[in-house]
């Protein structure tokens, strides 16, 4: 009979050791994952680290339960798999394992719900009084940064202080899109007609990635950004820099540019406060273009080589891209390039 | 010969293409929808294919976005509406009468339009590829991204009309059902003696009757919002974009369960027969399924954690949907109380039952895991939900239709499926899945977003982005070889016999393939497991009568005309008004002509 013993204490060690083995592998590949540059699983703020409490306890219950149902199912397999003489039980259940197995997803269930609330009454919670608010505004597809108590505005790039609440406002101007930075906040939408809103103190001077996490339209993958944590000080310089208008060049090839920028009807969408024509709001601002670690919403790295593909045509390097292709020469390219760089 | 009286009222050299164009029989039904969902679940697989491989290593140039965009929409559209409901509907249509021992639905004709509407719903979905542009702005088609300002194409006029289309199909099949579950059982089938399986059919049925509407309404504002420039989702003129995703997972969320209920029947149908025992816990099972049923209709909010919901309601739909959990392990209990103490035959179909348990519950606990906001502040939109979904609509749903192809099989043609081949199929699929879908919740914690189609390397997504490539061709190879064997078992004699596996429901009882009358004699049920108490008991089945008087209604070719009209109606909302009044004339003459048929 296969239902005792030798070979039913051989199907169980069986069972346990390949449930073992993959659960195993799951926790290699886990921690490999969780440390990577995007991850969700190595917070860098209080709030995200209360969520990661969370997620741990339910990552811990949840590998538990399905450990336990492989196992289980591997065994059966192997105990009743059917054998010559073996009669197969007669019965339509049993209300004390009934009850049983209804008392313990109960349990479980219980189990993650208690920290889940609490850490929901906080995240959700209103941030504390001295926070520093932001505006973080999705356009298709890129986002912009406004600081409203220090007047600076900016795109792509978020510089914040270490050790100091940060109170995010999200808005949108197009459709929904999502404020996401794994390391720093669980992501909240950005719903046009609405304003929604997150809050966290980053603990860590350091750079985080962030990107849209709500299908936005075309180019809804290059929808990026990029999180500067910073020490006070180098927090307070940042913003003294951004504070200065740009000087608009006198010679050479960054005064052609700055004509060129005028000519080609880059005023008509982008912002350089200190440029008076330069008024736009569809594109974002330029004013301390030169200073930024990303171009094109993030997609790339704010190099001169992807300036000037950027510039001869974005719809080809950004799917869909609100900035047309205004055929511009190389001339005219090198010109404009030397007066964005200009702008630091 | 038993010959039904119906089928002699019509002449008997009527071609081979008009009989199956105007049948009215559930089990010819059954067939249409099971080979029109199959071929349909054949094309959503190429989409996931052409996304795979998109997605294999970053900055893939296989696809651009627009195309990409289009294929993530309607694979999801194709797999959920074209593939999975009818594949659920053509088991419904074959073994609600077998199993409840009745000669076909209540509706035959409302049945046979049904599936031509849903053809003509199928057809006009996928012909936007070639017309234009498929919908591209996701199943869920959030607002206002699904505005004319941000979609102006047709590609959304598609959406909203196909999926009207299929919903008034689904609506009418679901009624059906329904309404024959309740009045057309058995003498001595009560509903606590109804096989498992006709219990999650009707449990399906009412989410279907209570949920349909609800994206009824919400696809008519849609298309209103887009061609009669009303604003219920544009924030500029006062509307609200959140508006539409309450409503669309009022309906969206019960129409998981839809997906997923028919398998979980299934699975309570081939486990007790191969395990050779009664079910575990019948009223248990019964009960929880009922309960997530109820339960389905309280959770939607989940899909919304991350739209600013405020701290009670994110607080609320997070513990209605950690509930549901509890019914769900309920009947994961019971099916390995199933298993235990059984002496069980592990055939093809015992094998995709087997693997469905141990998958479905992969699927279910990260369910449960994202069921917590604050875990779902990181999970939604993340390719750990990707995960989560396909271990439930893959692992859960498609395993379970598997499960009941290689189990009915026999019933349904007379004929086995080679176990051979279909054990390298279940291996296949299940490899191939694991490798495909089990890496994404690794993707999901290293923060790559869901609907991306490219990505920079150097995030550390290569490796398991490449894995899972290369696992789906594996599904691939597994489904291949499930059609080889089709095809080949097709040619061979039926060899099956009345009740090969030793099933203990009424479908077993009659000859396989089935007459066009189902039984010569409607069984007598007096048991769960009629035929098993039958045979314990030593009763004999009814003995042939030497005449038979079966009343069968005749076939009817009014369905395909008021499907025609129907499809006028779609195509004029999508081109001009003219063709749309047309096809409401076809409606109206054909309700007409329903209504003074002769049913003799
Ligand atoms: C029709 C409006 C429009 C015009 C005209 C326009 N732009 Fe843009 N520009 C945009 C938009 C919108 C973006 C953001 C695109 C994105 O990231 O998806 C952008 C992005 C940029 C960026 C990248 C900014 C960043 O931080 O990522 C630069 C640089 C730029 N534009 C320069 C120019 C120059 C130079 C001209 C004139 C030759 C110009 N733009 C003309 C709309 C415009
Ligand atoms: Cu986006
Ligand atoms: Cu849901």
């Amino acid at each position: 009979m296969g239902r005792s013993g030798p070979r039913r204490m051989i199907a169980i060690v069986l069972s346990l050791v390949i449930t073992a083995v993959t659960v195993w592998l799951m926790y290699i590949a886990f921690v490999d994952s969780a440390d990577t540059p995007q991850t969700t699983y190595q917070a860098m703020s209080d709030n995200a680290q209360l969520a990661q409490d969370v997620y741990t306890i339910i990552f811990i219950l949840a590998g538990a339960v399905m450990a336990g149902v492989i196992a289980l199912t591997l065994a059966f397999s192997f105990i009743y798999r059917e054998r010559p003489g073996q009669q197969a039980l007669q019965i339509h259940g049993n209300s004390k394992l009934e009850l049983l197995w209804t008392l313990l997803p109960v349990l479980i269930v219980a189990a993650m719900a208690v920290p889940t609330f609490n850490a929901i009454a906080v995240i959700t919670g209103d941030a504390p009084e001295d926070s520093l608010e932001v505006k973080a505004v999705g356009y298709q597809w890129w986002f912009q940064f406004q600081y409203p108590e220090l007047g600076v505005v900016t795109a792509s790039d978020l510089h914040l202080p270490v050790d100091r609440p940060i109170l995010v406002k999200l808005e949108s101007k197009d459709v929904i899109h999502s404020f996401w930075v794994p390391q720093l906040s669980g992501k909240v939408d950005m719903v046009p007609g609405h304003t929604n809103q997150l809050w966290f103190t980053p603990n860590t001077v350091g750079e985080f990635m962030g990107q849209c996490a709500e299908f936005c339209g075309l180019s809804h993958a290059n929808m990026r950004f990029r999180v500067f944590v910073h020490t006070q000080e180098d927090f307070d310089a940042w913003v003294q820099s951004q504070l200065a208008e740009a000087a608009t060049p006198e010679e050479g090839l960054a005064a052609a540019g700055a004509q060129q920028f005028t000519m080609s009807g880059c005023i008509g969408c982008h912002t350089v406060r200190g440029n008076a024509l330069a008024m736009g709001v569809i594109g974002p601002e330029l004013t301390h273009f030169g200073s930024r670690t990303r171009l094109a919403g993030g997609m790339v790295e704010n190099t001169e080589v992807e300036l000037r593909r950027w510039l001869k045509n974005p719809p080809a390097m950004k799917p869909g891209s609100i900035m047309p292709n205004l055929n511009l020469t190389d001339e005219q390219i090198d010109s404009l390039v030397a007066y964005l760089y200009s702008l630091q | 010969m038993a010959t039904a009286v119906g089928s002699l009222s019509q002449p008997e050299d009527r071609s081979k293409i008009w009989e199956w164009m105007t049948t009215v029989d559930h089990k010819k039904i059954a067939a249409l929808y099971g080979v029109t969902g199959f071929t349909f679940f054949l094309f959503a697989g190429i989409q996931a294919l052409l996304i795979r491989t998109q997605l294999a290593v970053p900055n893939g140039t296989v696809l651009d976005a627009d195309l990409y965009n289009q294929l993530f929409t309607t694979h999801a559209l194709t797999m959920i509406f074209l593939a999975i409901m009818p594949l659920g509907a053509s088991f419904f249509n074959y073994f609600i009468p077998l199993q409840i021992g009745a000669r076909d639905v209540a509706f035959p004709r409302l049945n046979a339009l049904g599936y031509w509407t849903f053809l003509v719903g199928g057809v006009m979905l996928t012909s936007s590829f070639f017309l234009g542009g498929a919908p591209d702005g996701g199943w869920f088609a959030y607002a206002p991204l699904t505005s004319t300002e941000y979609a102006p194409g047709k590609n959304l006029d598609f959406y909203t009309v196909s999926l009207l289309i299929l919903g008034i199909s689904s609506l009418m099949g679901a009624l059906n059902f329904a309404v024959t579950i309740i009045n057309m059982r058995a003498p001595g089938m009560l509903m606590m003696r109804l096989p498992v399986y006709m219990w999650m059919t009707l449990v399906v049925a009412f989410l279907l009757i209570l949920s349909l509407p609800i994206i009824t309404v919400a696809l008519i504002q849609l298309y209103f919002d887009r061609n009669f420039s009303t604003h219920f989702f544009s924030p500029e003129a006062g509307g609200d974009p959140i508006l539409w995703q309450h409503i669309f997972w009022l309906f969206g969320h019960p129409e998981v369960y839809v997906l997923i209920l028919p398998s979980m029947g299934i699975v309570s149908e081939v486990l007790p027969v191969m395990s050779r025992k009664p079910l575990f816990g019948y009223s248990a099972i019964v009960f929880a399924g009922a309960a997530i049923g109820v339960l389905g209709f309280a959770v939607w909010a989940h899909h919304m954690f991350t739209t600013g919901l405020g701290t009670v309601p994110l607080i609320v739909f997070s513990a209605s949907t950690m509930a549901i959990g509890v019914p769900t392990g309920i009947k994961i209990f019971n099916w390995l109380g199933t298993m235990w103490g059984g002496n069980i035959r592990f055939t093809t179909a015992t094998y995709f039952a087997v693997s469905f348990i141990a998958l479905f519950t992969i699927g279910g606990i990260s369910g449960v895991m994202h069921a917590s906001p604050a875990v779902d502040g990181q999970h939604q939109d993340s390719y750990f939900v990707v995960a989560h979904l396909h271990y439930v609509l893959f692992g859960g749903a498609i395993m379970g239709i598997f499960a009941g192809i290689f189990y009915w099989f026999p019933k349904m043609t007379g004929r086995f499926l080679d176990e051979r081949m279909g054990k390298f199929t279940f291996w296949a699929l299940f490899v191939g899945q694991n490798l495909t879908f089990f890496p994404m919740h690794f993707l999901g914690l290293a923060g790559m977003p869901r609907r991306i189609y490219t990505y920079d390397e150097g995030l550390g997504w290569e490796t398991w982005n490449l894995v899972a490539t290369g696992g789906s061709y594996i599904i691939a190879l597994g489904v291949l070889v499930f059609l080889i064997n089709f095809f080949k078992t097709m040619r061979q004699a039926p060899t099956a016999g009345d009740n090969p596996w030793d099933g203990g429901t009424l479908e077993w009882a009659t000859s396989s393939p089935p007459p066009e009358h189902n039984f010569d004699v409607v069984p007598e049920v007096r048991d769960r497991d009629p035929l098993w108490y039958n045979r314990d008991h030593g009763i004999a089945a009814a003995p042939k009568p030497e005449h038979l008087h079966i009343h069968l209604p005749p076939p009817s070719y009014i369905p395909l005309v008021v499907a025609m009209g129907v499809a006028l109606l779609g195509i004029g909302a999508l081109s001009h008004i003219g063709v749309s009044v047309l096809g409401v004339a076809v409606i109206v003459y054909g309700v007409w002509a329903w209504a003074l048929e002769p049913t003799e």
